[in-house]
């Protein structure tokens, strides 16, 4: 479980999350949408302690994110990120790619990483791309090379920040497959996410940032179908 | 006809001076590179605190070779120290390239991006792992061409020490040349030599270079 709680987070004097509180249960896929500016890249790499936050506390399973003695590099082994932009380890093939984090972190032996990275590109649809350098892969295949990267850590948590946003259009479509399937099979997932139907799709919950707090939040069928906040029906419109 | 008195063990006596060069110019990479990649490291992970440390460099980068030569040696006898101009010779360029050395990698190292990083550190990898098996590898690629034309100007560099009483391939060809008195010759011979060594040099690192692109 991952436990927002009212956490603010500053750049200098810019306040960018100005009390967020949210929870995500186990299983349950989470999906934020909201405008440019409005804090959830931010608040996505607060929650694996990328960036230090000012006041609030989160907790995944538990374990305070930004208390003084948490090992960080112990508490990322389970909450896989993907980034908008693709992040694939030029110097590497796929395969080295997605075996580096096992073998060095989990300490896995060559032949244990070899077979989890196998079986996670297999997963994303890669399996024929295995001795390939990624600077030859295309963006859907490099955006699926990191999920398959994350996965084989065999994280409890996904978070997604706008997988697809730097993707040319025809190529969204295999990573939101990917990432669907991912939901299917029970994956606990924030998304933030301009894929607006996407969301109402996979989504058990959706909130709606705006200004560094969560605006609104309920179902799909809720936030995106029936807004009850102006804002949230003036951003919907503007991106649907 | 062309008739000249350079004999075969004149030719030796240079070639001898070309190994003193290769010498000078292995060593002084070997210090140069392992204390300029220390020092590129602490650059570009403490900016502010290691200030003082880049001026200390500017200074070795700034001041002519000849008057560290002629200063370090000075400074050598004054001080009583039992070293040989060789050691000299190898410790001054040494920390010269080392100058030039740590700002090849420090901008190296900067040049990859954080984005990089941040995907590394978000898979669980502690900051030396990420150093160890994202950036270094990627940073030696940018700093690579750097590093090479460095040695390149080392070895040239290296025919400085003459002033200081080592016989490399600069000061071997000029005791040829005051024997037997073909300035143009000798010399032209001493310039090939120094083009074949550079030409090996750069050669095996071209080599490297297209390996780490054939990836890309
Ligand atoms: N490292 C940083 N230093 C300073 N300001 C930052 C930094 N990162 C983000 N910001 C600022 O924080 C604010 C929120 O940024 P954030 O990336 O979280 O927004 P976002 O909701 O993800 O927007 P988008 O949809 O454009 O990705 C922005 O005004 C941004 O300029
Ligand atoms: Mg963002």
């Amino acid at each position: 479980m991952i436990e927002i709680d009212k956490v603010h987070k500053s750049f200098g004097d810019l306040e960018v999350v100005k009390g967020v509180s949210l929870t995500v249960n186990k299983g349950e896929v989470v999906s934020i949408i909201g405008g440019s500016g409005s804090g959830k890249s931010t608040l996505l790499m607060c929650i694996n302690g990328l960036e230090p936050i000012q006041r609030g506390s989160i907790r995944v399973d538990g374990t305070e994110v930004h208390a003084p003695g948490t090992d960080l590099n112990k508490l990322r082994q389970k909450i896989g990120i993907v980034f908008q932009q693709w992040n694939a380890f030029p110097h590497l093939t796929v395969l080295e790619n997605v075996m580096l984090a096992p073998r060095k972190v989990l300490g896995l032996s060559k032949q244990d990483a070899e077979a989890m990275a196998v079986k996670q590109l297999t997963h994303v649809g890669l399996a024929d791309k295995l001795k390939v350098f990624p600077g030859k892969l295309s963006g859907g295949q490099q955006q699926r090379m990191a999920i398959a990267r994350a996965l084989a850590m065999s994280p409890d948590y996904m978070l997604f920040d706008e997988a697809t946003s730097a993707l040319d259009p025809q190529l969204v479509g295999e990573v939101l497959d990917t990432m669907r399937l991912l939901a299917e099979e029970g994956m606990t997932m924030i998304l933030v996410t301009h894929e607006i139907r996407f969301a109402r799709d996979v989504s058990d919950r959706v909130a709606f940032f705006r200004n560094g707090l969560v605006h609104e939040i309920g179902s799909p069928d809720q936030v995106i179908g029936n807004p009850q906040m102006a804002e949230t029906a003036d951003f919907l419109k503007s991106v649907l | 006809m062309f008739s000249t008195s350079l004999t075969a063990s004149d030719l030796l006596f240079m070639l001898q001076g070309a190994w003193v060069t290769l010498q000078l110019t292995a060593a002084a990479m070997l210090i140069g590179t392992l204390s300029g990649v220390l020092c590129g490291l602490l650059r570009a992970a403490l900016p502010r605190a290691s200030l003082p440390l880049a001026w200390v460099l500017d200074v070795f980068r700034s001041v002519p070779l000849l008057i560290q030569f002629v200063l370090f040696n000075s400074l050598k006898s004054i001080a009583g120290l039992d070293i040989s101009a060789f050691a000299v010779g190898c410790l001054v360029l040494g920390i010269y390239a080392a100058a030039f050395c740590s700002e090849i990698v420090r901008s190296g190292i900067q040049a990859v991006p954080a984005n990089l990083r941040r995907a590394a550190r978000s898979l669980g990898m502690s900051y030396w792992q990420d150093l160890r098996f994202v950036v270094l590898p990627l940073a030696t690629r940018v700093a690579f061409p750097g590093w090479l034309n460095l040695v390149l100007s080392v070895m040239k560099d290296t025919a400085l020490v003459m002033w200081i009483g080592i016989f490399e391939l600069l000061r071997t060809s000029q005791s040829v040349v005051t024997r037997i008195q073909e300035p143009l010759l000798v010399l032209c011979i001493a310039g090939l030599i120094y083009y074949l060594m550079s030409l090996m040099v750069a050669q095996l690192g071209n080599r490297l270079e297209k390996r780490w692109q054939e990836n890309d």
